[in-house]
């Protein structure tokens, strides 16, 4: 084996490690229940929803980050950067764009769960009859449902960047959004529960959010990173989102532009890890002092 | 049997007791008041009951479930207010209250009736499609009240209900807190420092540094005081004197030209008096212990003596505790 799949298999065996301790073995009770109340879920995303409506701001910014982006950093490094088989800098920073949009969105929507603490307002969610694991859903869905809108907006720009997509394509890419927004705001819940107050807002954002944009593939191919700097690559949940839309975008086969890994893996790692981080999730917020 | 039962209840924070082995009963359709300073273990034995904290020993059952067992059924059977408001501020009234009715599964059929009627019961349904953060704070806090009702609780929780609010938006909530147990069939569990609020209260426990340090009516803890004075201004108080002693066998005392006579039950007696003294008295006054002199007594301090700063470091000492484990 070389060494990339040897450190595939060992992430997804630490990840399966992890989704047992979560749930709990050695014959002891069930750590962790999973009822699922729909009501419950729904409310969760409608409230989350309806604010997105309300606060015209906040869309605004959301999707103003993602058009400077593109539009300044990727016109300016377009020109340093050689069209790839006819894939050009832009096109190829696309769908990270599309990463930035739903790793902003879906981090922001997740802890906003500290607000919540800050103001109260978890309280009055944690002391219904209502399990953690549905609260955990509802809040990971809010976060899906704002970046996927937010992510098709930004899509809609594909043929002014002389991208060419047909419907099957666009549908498919619309489906992976939702699934790359899931699992990273069911992470940004896995975040906000080790935060209790809002200043460790820009902590979140310096070290974590930012980081993991640039180490997702997205301004540059994981493949070109020195050692240290793929590993943190790989180990980023991100990643395998943004790969996953290279391979649906940019579909190159090979050369320095093309996606880092198969599709398969990407999936592979985009479902694992949204089942371990909202068992992991909901097993945190259960933690009572 | 009653509606809350709590055994032994201990809570420690790190090396800080903050609920100290307590035990008390509530009777169902009362309301109990918990008495205390800040800092004294009210809030922290409040998230016990409702869920939010396990307690280091000792046991807590609402409604027969237990507290720690059984808490999803706990939680069905209580609706809180919280001392700090819990609302979403940029949702309306009506969301706000909408969100609670489906996280309490309420039957859909039902919640705009539920909901209608909580609102009209705190006289806030002319503003229901106001975001709450043009609410003031008696706006909010009733808001909170009628949505802690809408999933029809047994036990309502109230912790300081009415913390920084105007005089006129407390005597306004207190209006529709001593109607709960009655219109809404709930027990009232509510903690307070202001004395003079519990005196709406079946039942009072004062806590102090976690401990439990006298239970009863509110009669009753200020007979423990001693009971009322009555103060008289007579033309002639050496006559007066003679009278009441010839009369109810009771010594008046003299103090700033007034006599003072202590009894219990002195509304009772103030009639009886006047009769007794015909023309003699001129003007007679009251006073009759409160909650205050209670604690007082049973503290050597004054209630309100060490505002914020016990609750500050309790706080702060938790804060760090947490951030070590």
């Amino acid at each position: 084996m070389n060494r990339p799949e040897i450190f595939e298999g060992a992430l997804f065996w630490s990840l399966f490690w992890a989704s047992k301790k979560v749930t709990g073995v050695r014959g002891k009770a069930p750590v962790l229940r999973l009822p699922v109340e729909f009501n419950a879920i729904y409310v969760i995303v409608a409230r989350e929803f309806k604010k997105f409506i309300r606060e015209r701001s906040r869309l605004v910014s959301a999707i103003a980050r993602p058009l400077v982006w593109l539009f300044f950093v990727g016109a300016g490094l377009s020109r340093l950067v050689q069209p790839v088989e006819g894939v050009s800098y832009t096109q190829f920073m696309f769908p990270g764009i599309l990463g930035l949009t739903i790793l902003f969105s879906s981090i922001f929507s997740s802890i906003s769960i500290i607000w919540d603490k800050e103001f109260g307002f978890l309280k009055e969610i944690l002391v219904a009859p209502v399990s953690r694991f549905s609260i955990v859903i509802g809040k990971a869905l809010s976060g899906t449902v704002v970046s996927t809108i937010q992510a098709v907006i930004i899509l809609l720009l594909f043929p002014f960047l002389g991208i060419k997509l047909g419907i099957l394509n666009i549908i498919a890419v619309v489906i992976l959004c939702a699934m790359v927004s899931f699992s990273i705001s069911a992470f940004g819940i896995v975040l906000a529960t080790f935060y209790e107050s809002y200043e460790s807002f820009s902590v979140i954002m310096n070290f974590i959010v930012m980081p993991m944009f640039f180490l997702s593939g997205a301004m540059y191919p994981v493949k070109l990173l020195p050692q240290v700097l793929r590993f943190v690559s790989k180990i980023n949940p991100l990643t395998y989102g943004v790969d996953a839309l290279k391979h649906m975008i940019t579909p190159l086969r090979t050369g320095p532009l093309s996606p880092d890994f198969g599709l398969i893996t990407d999936l592979g790692v985009i479902v694992f890890t949204s089942v371990a981080f909202v068992l992991l999730a909901a097993r945190l917020f259960e933690r009572k002092q | 049997m009653p509606i809350i039962r709590v055994e032994n209840l201990t809570k420690k924070f790190g090396n800080i007791t903050a609920v100290d082995n307590i035990s008390f009963e509530v009777e169902e359709g009362t309301i109990f008041g918990f008495l205390g300073p800040n800092g004294a273990g009210k809030t922290t034995t409040i998230n016990i009951l409702c869920t939010l904290l396990s307690p280091t020993s000792g046991r807590a059952f609402i409604n027969g479930h237990d507290c720690m067992k059984e808490s999803a059924k706990v939680r069905k059977d209580i609706g809180i207010v919280f001392q700090d408001t819990t609302l979403d501020k940029d949702l309306t009234a009506y969301e706000n209250l909408v969100f609670h009715a489906y996280l309490y599964s309420v039957k859909k059929s039902e919640i705009k009736e539920r909901v209608g009627d909580a609102l009209k019961f705190v006289g806030l349904y002319e503003r229901k499609d106001d975001l709450v953060k043009k609410y003031s704070g008696g706006m909010k806090r009733r808001l909170e009240v009628a949505r802690g009702l809408i999933h029809r609780p047994k036990v309502l929780f109230l912790d300081e209900p009415t913390l920084g609010l105007d005089p006129q938006s407390r005597t306004n909530l207190w209006e529709f807190i001593t109607e709960l147990p009655e219109k809404h069939n709930v027990t009232v569990f509510m903690t307070t420092h202001y004395m003079e609020e519990a005196e709406v209260c079946k039942r009072i426990a004062i806590i102090d540094n976690g401990k439990i340090i006298a239970e009863g009516s509110p009669e009753e803890l200020k007979k423990t005081v001693g009971g009322d004075v009555i103060y008289l201004k007579t033309t002639d108080n050496k006559k007066s004197k003679e009278e009441i002693k010839k009369v109810f066998g009771l010594e008046a005392k003299e103090k700033d030209g007034e006599l003072y006579i202590t009894t219990l039950r002195g509304d009772a007696c103030i009639p009886e008096l006047i009769r007794a003294l015909a023309d003699m008295v001129v003007s007679v006054r009251l006073q009759r212990p409160t909650l205050n002199d209670v604690f007082l007594k049973l503290t050597g301090k004054a209630i309100r003596e060490e505002e914020a700063t016990g609750m500050d470091t309790i706080k702060e000492e938790v804060r760090a505790y947490r951030r070590r484990h």
